[in-house]
């Protein structure tokens, strides 16, 4: 194998708490408890160790980072240790005292997450009546103060048609770029694959939308946006490769190279609390698994296109192929593609009459 | 091709940063860090939110040596396609 590059990015997430209910968490079933999460003198140490190893930009995230009483402090210790740190967030819990404190203490940029686009939908979206309103009044903040805004919009079948009303909403608020991301189906969100995949019309639909806007808005909105897994036909080039470009923390600590690596049964993670970041990131065996492309079988092994998508999804070749190592079944070389096609019709005839099963913090 | 008088600006947000790992300058933005080679390095930290399009070739202009003729294309087309992704912004 080549050498191990040095992590760029470091998605902290500060803890499970969270004031939203939104169908499509990405969090896993079992959430941390407030009592198992790092303490600030912990999270200080982390963010240290994360940048004498070369992470570069920091994400703080949740759950609701928010709901962490300790939050201002959190940005200070990381731009004191010299990373850009970006918040990501619903905005709940947030007053524009919070915002200015947090401004002191140097955060770089703000990311804002939409529900939906009108408080009808949104707060029927995130199972938190009034949170459309908050949220428009916490941007309001964000724009007198001064931050960079990205908005994030996960879209699915039941808001993927406000897309436009979100392209417009982040002119509107000042945002330099919006996420549009389809709704990707981890953690939680599998309960409601369901209620949430979008068509396979609204898919294309959506591809097209974008591209259009990103003609029409260039030099004044900067576009991301993540198409529909389930009704692709090459697997996402997930995380820039396992173990090569970021790393994620849980709230108790455990270092994992992705969101859902956890899924992954035979994969063993180590925590911050016992061992250095750096330890973790050279020499834990699961960050070694599916570095490089040695773990490959076919087709990736000889497609012309592994080092374009390095395989694909290693948590979605699990769910959907049962192998960690097969290709991400979204690939049509893939033997399970014609699986995820099926199950993709099946959930989306399904879809008119399935309820969202909300998912509460307890 | 930018326009004499414009003042090219680095908004806030974005950030020259030594990377001392990599041992090489990066400019951090929202979720992108653009690593920067001599030339990039030489543009941007002459950048200071003041200085106009024409200053800005003149001082490259003496600090390297070069005719401004040749430089000036160059320098406009880094700055527009940075100000295209909202990473440099000209006021």
């Amino acid at each position: 194998m080549s050498r191990i590059p040095p992590p760029m990015a470091m998605l902290a997430e500060l803890t499970h708490r969270c004031p939203l209910a939104c169908p499509y968490c990405s969090n896993p079933l079992e959430l941390e408890a407030q009592e198992r999460e790092l303490s600030t003198e912990d999270w200080t140490r982390v963010f240290a160790e994360a940048a004498e190893l070369g992470v570069l930009q920091l994400h703080l995230s949740g759950g609701e980072p928010a709901t962490r009483r300790d939050l201002t402090d959190l940005v200070r210790a990381a731009r004191e240790a010299g990373l850009y740190t970006n918040l990501i967030t619903s905005g709940i819990g947030l007053t524009r005292r919070r915002l200015e404190e947090l401004d002191t203490a140097g955060l770089d940029h703000v990311q804002l997450s939409l529900q939906g686009m009108d408080a009808e939908l949104a707060d029927r979206i995130g199972g938190y009546k009034g949170g459309f309103a908050r949220k428009m009044q916490v941007a309001g903040w964000i724009g007198e103060i001064g931050f960079p805004l990205t908005l994030n919009a996960v879209l699915h079948r039941q808001n993927l048609h406000q897309l436009p009303r979100a392209l417009e909403m982040a002119q509107e608020m000042g945002a330099r770029r919006i996420e549009v991301a389809i709704v990707q189906f981890y953690g939680w969100a599998m309960k409601n694959r369901a209620a949430l995949m979008p068509t396979r019309e609204q898919a294309r639909e959506a591809e097209a939308l974008v591209a259009e806007a990103r003609e029409s808005l260039k030099g004044k909105l900067v576009i991301d946006f993540v198409p529909a897994d389930y009704h692709g036909d090459y697997p996402k080039r997930c995380m820039n490769g396992w173990g090569s470009v970021g790393l994620n923390i849980a709230p108790d600590g455990l270092v994992l190279p992705c969101h859902a690596a956890r899924t992954i049964p035979h994969l063993e993670f180590w925590t911050v609390r016992d061992r250095s970041l750096r330890e973790i990131w050279y020499d834990n065996p699961a960050f070694n698994a599916y570095r490089g492309d040695d773990w490959m079988k076919e087709p990736c092994r000889s497609c012309e296109r592994k080092a374009i998508d390095l395989g694909g999804c290693r948590c979605q070749a699990l769910a959907i192929a049962g192998d960690p190592a097969a290709a991400d079944p979204v690939c049509v070389k893939s033997p399970a593609h014609a699986k995820m096609r099926a199950m993709a019709e099946a959930f989306n005839a399904e879809g008119e009459s399935a309820e969202l099963t909300y998912r509460h913090y307890a | 091709m930018i326009a004499q008088g414009a003042i090219p600006v680095i908004p806030r947000g974005v950030r020259l940063h030594r990377d001392a790992v990599r041992d090489r300058w990066v400019l951090l933005a929202p979720e992108k860090t653009i690593a920067l080679d001599e030339i990039g390095h030489a543009i941007l930290s002459r950048i200071d939110g003041r200085t106009d399009f024409t200053t800005l070739i003149d001082r490259l202009a003496a600090d390297y040596a070069a005719p401004r003729e040749q430089i000036a294309p160059d320098v406009s087309g880094f700055i527009e396609a940075l100000a295209e992704r909202r990473i440099l912004e000209v006021a």
